[in-house]
């Protein structure tokens, strides 16, 4: 286990007290807190290197455009990218995967064409092909889960049977915490002749991941869920496929020359990067990445995964407590779901709440999901570097007095 | 492990007669010769509400809903189809707004017995998160009889 105090003075939220308590902040899946680090970098990058990027002719200028390339190179570095030019940044992997459904995705997929998605999915990871498929009149196909909230081969098997253009898959499912066997189904997907798209917004915080390693064609990822700021974020891609791609947005900074009609484009990354980037995002994401990586994704990634056993081991003495997804060692990221009775997990957040328990409650962006499990919603619990295992017996008892409330356990 | 026992705002959230409403909803499921059908749902957080009214004339004559969501959702929905039998359509808006203004901390509302067992519910104007899922039904309520008066 990581020594959680010593982090823990790293995050000046986190001292902060709620509902009276300290506070137990368990929402790692959705945003995480932020180390002085990364608020010193943002506020040092205004006091001292602030202009617009890739424009100015003066010193100033340069400096800015300097942190800023270095941030990608960062970013390339920390997820073994082909090269930095394949770093996009973006606001998230959101826009990361908006990027490919909007640019790679409207020039090579045709009407009959086949997207496969999974039952898994975020809607991030969805809704965008549901748009694309929609306007050219594309099949979606989403591959089901396992009872255990896998996905399952054989039904991924034969999606790519149908030869599609694209394959979408999470590498860790922010609803279950599933760690999915992403090489693999790349592997599969590639000689279904498929280009593969990985949302990695809940594994570049949480694993070591190398793209290349991996062999996918596009990986997307979120700052803010890996200690940096909001609104940073990347699509991390092969550069020949993004050479291959029109445009996602137009405006300055992504062009070569304009005329009245008609523009040429900037060359790569930049052709991706309309208008004045997020450069504090960036810069604030650089600073992320140095502190994850002073610790270790491998040590990050035991970390949870022991916090993540103990809080099912808890949680499963509690009558009446079911524990979703995979329990298999490595099979599973710090994310815990789950539900309690017919205690509604929205119930079940207030009540927590209370204690100064932060936790996720309802679909997780992810209702094809929730539907397969024949529930609406699941109260999850997602651990981070710097929660400790003090949290997951405060969470669980915490869970009791909800029962108790609920007339499961004597009050 | 903390075992002290719940604060008195989450028992005063959690009374026996909402979990009992939340556990055996009252008008609950389908109405036959409904004239007035809504539905309406949370987005962030899932809650699921279908209201069906018969409204003669000007009063409603039965009241049934089909829902899915948290303890407090569901129970103002039982609560709320109990209370609008044979009540006029203004009536029944008028208590919409005593509804609304006991969730903004009103006690003259809390007090009001034309809200009968709803006075349960004055609890959540302390959650401010949970305001929305007490209102849901009475928002489902005023949508399904403003429909009609256009």
């Amino acid at each position: 286990m990581l020594d959680v105090a010593r982090l823990r003075a790293d995050f000046p939220l986190l001292a902060q007290r709620e509902n009276g308590h300290p506070l137990v902040y368990l929402d790692n899946a959705a945003t995480t807190q932020k180390p002085q680090a990364v608020l010193d970098a943002i506020a040092a990058y205004y006091r001292t290197t602030n202009a617009n990027v890739h424009r100015g002719a003066y010193d100033l200028a340069i400096r800015a455009t300097e942190a800023y390339e270095a941030a990608r190179a960062k970013v390339a570095a920390f997820v073994n990218a082909w090269a930095p030019e394949g770093v996009v940044f973006t606001r998230g992997t959101t826009e990361a995967i908006n990027l490919v459904a909007g640019s790679y995705g409207r020039a090579n997929v045709k009407a009959g064409d086949v997207v496969v998605v999974t039952a898994m999915d975020h809607h991030s990871n969805l809704v965008p092909w549901q748009i694309l498929c929609q306007e050219k009149g594309a099949t979606l196909r989403m591959v089901e889960v396992t009872e255990d909230g896998r996905i399952d081969l054989a039904d991924f098997g034969r999606a790519l049977e149908r030869r599609p253009k694209i394959v979408a898959f999470p590498y860790v499912s922010n609803a279950l915490g599933t760690v999915n066997p992403a090489a693999q189904l790349t592997s599969l997907a590639h000689a279904a002749g498929a280009v593969v798209v990985v949302d990695g917004a809940q594994s570049t915080p949480h694993l070591r991941v190398d793209v290349q390693a991996l062999d996918c064609d596009f990986y997307a990822l979120s700052g803010h869920k890996m200690l940096g700021p909001m609104g940073s974020g990347a699509l991390v891609a092969k550069p020949q496929l993004l050479e291959s791609m029109p445009p996602y947005h137009g405006g300055g900074e992504m062009i070569s020359r304009v005329w009245d009609d008609h523009s040429t484009y900037n060359k790569i990354p930049h052709k991706f990067e309309a208008g004045t980037p997020n450069v504090e995002g960036a810069v604030g994401l650089a600073a992320a990445i140095a502190y994850l990586e002073r610790i270790g994704p491998e040590r990050i990634a035991e970390h949870e995964q022991s916090l993540a056993a103990a809080a099912i081991d808890k949680l499963t003495q509690i009558e009446g407590v079911t524990v979703y997804g995979p329990r298999g060692k490595g099979e599973r990221a710090g994310v815990v779901s789950f539900t309690y009775g017919d205690i509604h997990p929205h119930d079940i957040a207030t009540i927590l709440d209370q204690d100064g328990i932060c936790i996720r409650a309802g679909h997780h962006c992810a209702q094809p999901l929730m539907r397969r499990l024949n529930v609406t919603a699941t109260a999850r619990a997602s651990f981070y570097l710097y929660n400790g295992l003090a949290e997951v017996d405060a969470l669980a008892g915490s869970l009791v007095k909800a029962g108790a409330l609920f007339g499961y356990v004597p009050a | 492990m903390d075992t002290s026992p719940p604060d008195p705002q989450l028992s005063a959230l959690y009374q026996e007669l909402i979990l009992d409403h939340y556990r055996r909803p009252r008008n609950k499921g389908t109405l036959e010769h409904a004239t007035h059908t809504v539905s309406l749902n949370n987005p962030l957080c899932g809650d699921e509400i279908d209201l069906q009214l018969r409204v003669d004339g000007d009063v409603i004559k039965d009241a049934r809903f089909i829902g899915r969501g948290c303890s407090i959702s569901q129970a103002a929905a039982s609560m709320m189809t109990q209370l609008l039998k044979d009540k006029s359509v203004p009536q029944a808006l008028a208590l919409a707004d005593r509804m609304s203004a006991m969730m903004q901390g009103d006690e003259g509302a809390a007090r009001d017995k034309t809200l009968g067992e709803l006075r349960s519910l004055a609890g959540v104007s302390r959650f401010p998160v949970r305001v929305k899922c007490a209102l849901l039904p009475w928002n489902a309520l005023t949508d399904a009889v403003r429909q009609e008066r256009g």
